[in-house]
């Protein structure tokens, strides 16, 4: 390397022309994989919900197909618990909890998530003579270090739990991120969320639920903020902040 | 293929690995080493951006100004990781979800870094591509040796599959929960330093 080439317009142009190059490379990778991406994403998401509802397995391979003939997406708005037009395939709760337009801070914030959306997407499933015998329900909490986001999958008396899935955690491995574990999902089905008052009762019981208990779930052991994280969320998502005013009118309506 | 070829390829796998002996790269080492598949995808990631950095690198490096040589090489190793990024998103979006942070910060991992400001900037790009691949395996190796201990150890399962019944699930094995988390990786990286010394007495480093 000699010093007479380092003039400062070359070495301007030189980082320039490096520049230019990378950023095609990049910008074309880019383009050219965001359909492949998006896919992806919506697969995932649409292989969780099939998941929640009980139906994974009768989809076997075909998760879009089985997806696209039961399952129906509709959003609806928390606080009234109307279904209102909008665009479900783009919602991103998340992102209207950022905006203060199109979120509300909860009074009773149990569950840490800080903003709440306006709106939700809820996903209706047929069974095969077409009526609705399961909701899903999209839930969020906070866990031990980060958000857990997951699905709820109730049976059409919308208080009888099909199943708890959790789709996106970063919960430490072997202990909260046991969420994962079929063993833990399986105790699961037919636990209540609400007691006869209308109280939401479904939670995670420290050192284990007792073999009668309708609403309680054994703790993750060795997890207990990710286990309280767990009840938080189910007793935030189900109360009057959360789909509480959804399902009282569902049921009050009839599921159908 | 010549001997002195071999010796870039095979080198850094053993005799000169870049965790082992240079101790390079440790934080990565640390994270993505709780299952096989993981520390498999990010060897590939790796050994690519090693690969490919080397190779661009080299062939530019009469014309790179020296004063601002390493920013263009962090321009270059960051496309390449951006790159890799995007294809793990595309093709492998479960692994994309557990490893996209840690794919983002190969930028940092001073493997890269050091084989570009070291050899890249030296020699030519045939035997630099060669170089980058040979650091990019020696890397992976530890990380996959790490990765089989504290997958089968702390998960009873390799490559997920179960291998030891964990008593959780009916099994008779109580998993090793040290193992699962990141920074047994030292204990393992350490057993491994010392193995490798034992071997080969004169990687060891005089008072």
């Amino acid at each position: 390397m000699s010093s007479n080439k380092e003039t400062f317009g070359k070495t301007v142009g030189f980082v320039l022309a490096v520049c230019v190059v990378c950023a095609l490379l990049v910008s074309f990778s880019a383009v050219q994989l965001k359909p492949l991406q998006k896919a992806n994403k919506l697969l995932d998401q649409q292989t969780k919900i099939l998941e929640a509802s009980g139906l994974l397995e009768k989809a076997g391979k075909d998760v879009v197909k089985t997806y696209n003939e039961f399952v129906v997406a509709k959003m609806i708005n928390l606080d009234s618990g109307e279904f209102v037009e909008g665009d479900v395939i783009n919602f991103d709760e998340r992102r209207n909890a950022r905006d203060t337009d199109l979120s509300i801070k909860p009074e009773d914030d149990v569950a840490g998530i800080n903003r709440r959306s306006n709106t939700a997407v809820v996903y209706l499933i047929r069974n095969e003579a077409g009526t609705i015998d399961t909701v899903v329900l999209p839930i969020v909490g906070s866990g031990l270090w980060n958000l857990m986001f997951g699905y709820v999958g109730l049976e059409s008396d919308l208080n009888t739990v099909k199943s708890v899935i959790y789709s996106d955690h970063s919960e430490t491995p072997g202990l909260g991120a046991e969420v994962l574990n079929p063993a833990w999902k399986a105790l699961w089905p037919g636990k209540k969320i609400y007691n006869d008052a209308g109280e939401v009762k479904a939670r995670l019981v420290k050192g284990g639920a007792k073999a009668n208990d309708i609403h309680g779930v054994d703790g993750l052991s060795g997890a207990t903020l990710t286990s309280n994280g767990v009840t938080n969320t189910l007793q935030f998502w189900f109360g009057k902040e959360g789909y509480g005013p959804f399902i009282t009118k569902l049921r009050a309506e009839g599921v159908k | 293929m010549s001997s002195d070829a071999k010796k870039v390829l095979t080198g850094p796998i053993v005799d000169n690995n870049p965790i082992a002996l240079q101790v390079l790269g440790i934080c990565s080492a640390l994270a993505v080493t709780s299952s096989m598949a993981n520390a498999l995808v990010m060897t590939l990631a790796v050994v690519f951006v090693t690969a490919f950095s080397n190779l661009f690198i080299s062939i530019i490096r009469n014309h790179i100004p020296s004063s601002v040589r390493i920013i263009v090489q962090m321009a270059i190793i960051a496309s390449l990781v951006i790159v890799v990024d995007q294809v793990l998103k595309a093709f492998s979006y479960q692994l994309s979800k557990e490893l996209s942070v840690f794919v983002g910060l190969i930028i940092t991992n001073c493997i890269v870094m050091g084989r570009a400001e070291a050899f890249a900037m030296k020699e030519k790009p045939g035997v630099s591509f060669l170089d980058g691949i040979g650091n990019g395996l020696g890397y992976g190796a530890i990380l996959m040796l790490v990765a089989f201990f504290r997958e089968l150890l702390g998960f009873g399962k390799l490559f997920g599959i179960e291998i030891l019944p964990l008593v959780q699930n009916g099994g008779w094995y109580q998993a090793n929960g040290l193992l699962v988390l990141p920074f047994s990786s030292f204990f393992i990286i350490g057993l491994i330093i010392w193995a490798i010394r034992q071997w080969k007495p004169e990687q060891v480093e005089k008072d």
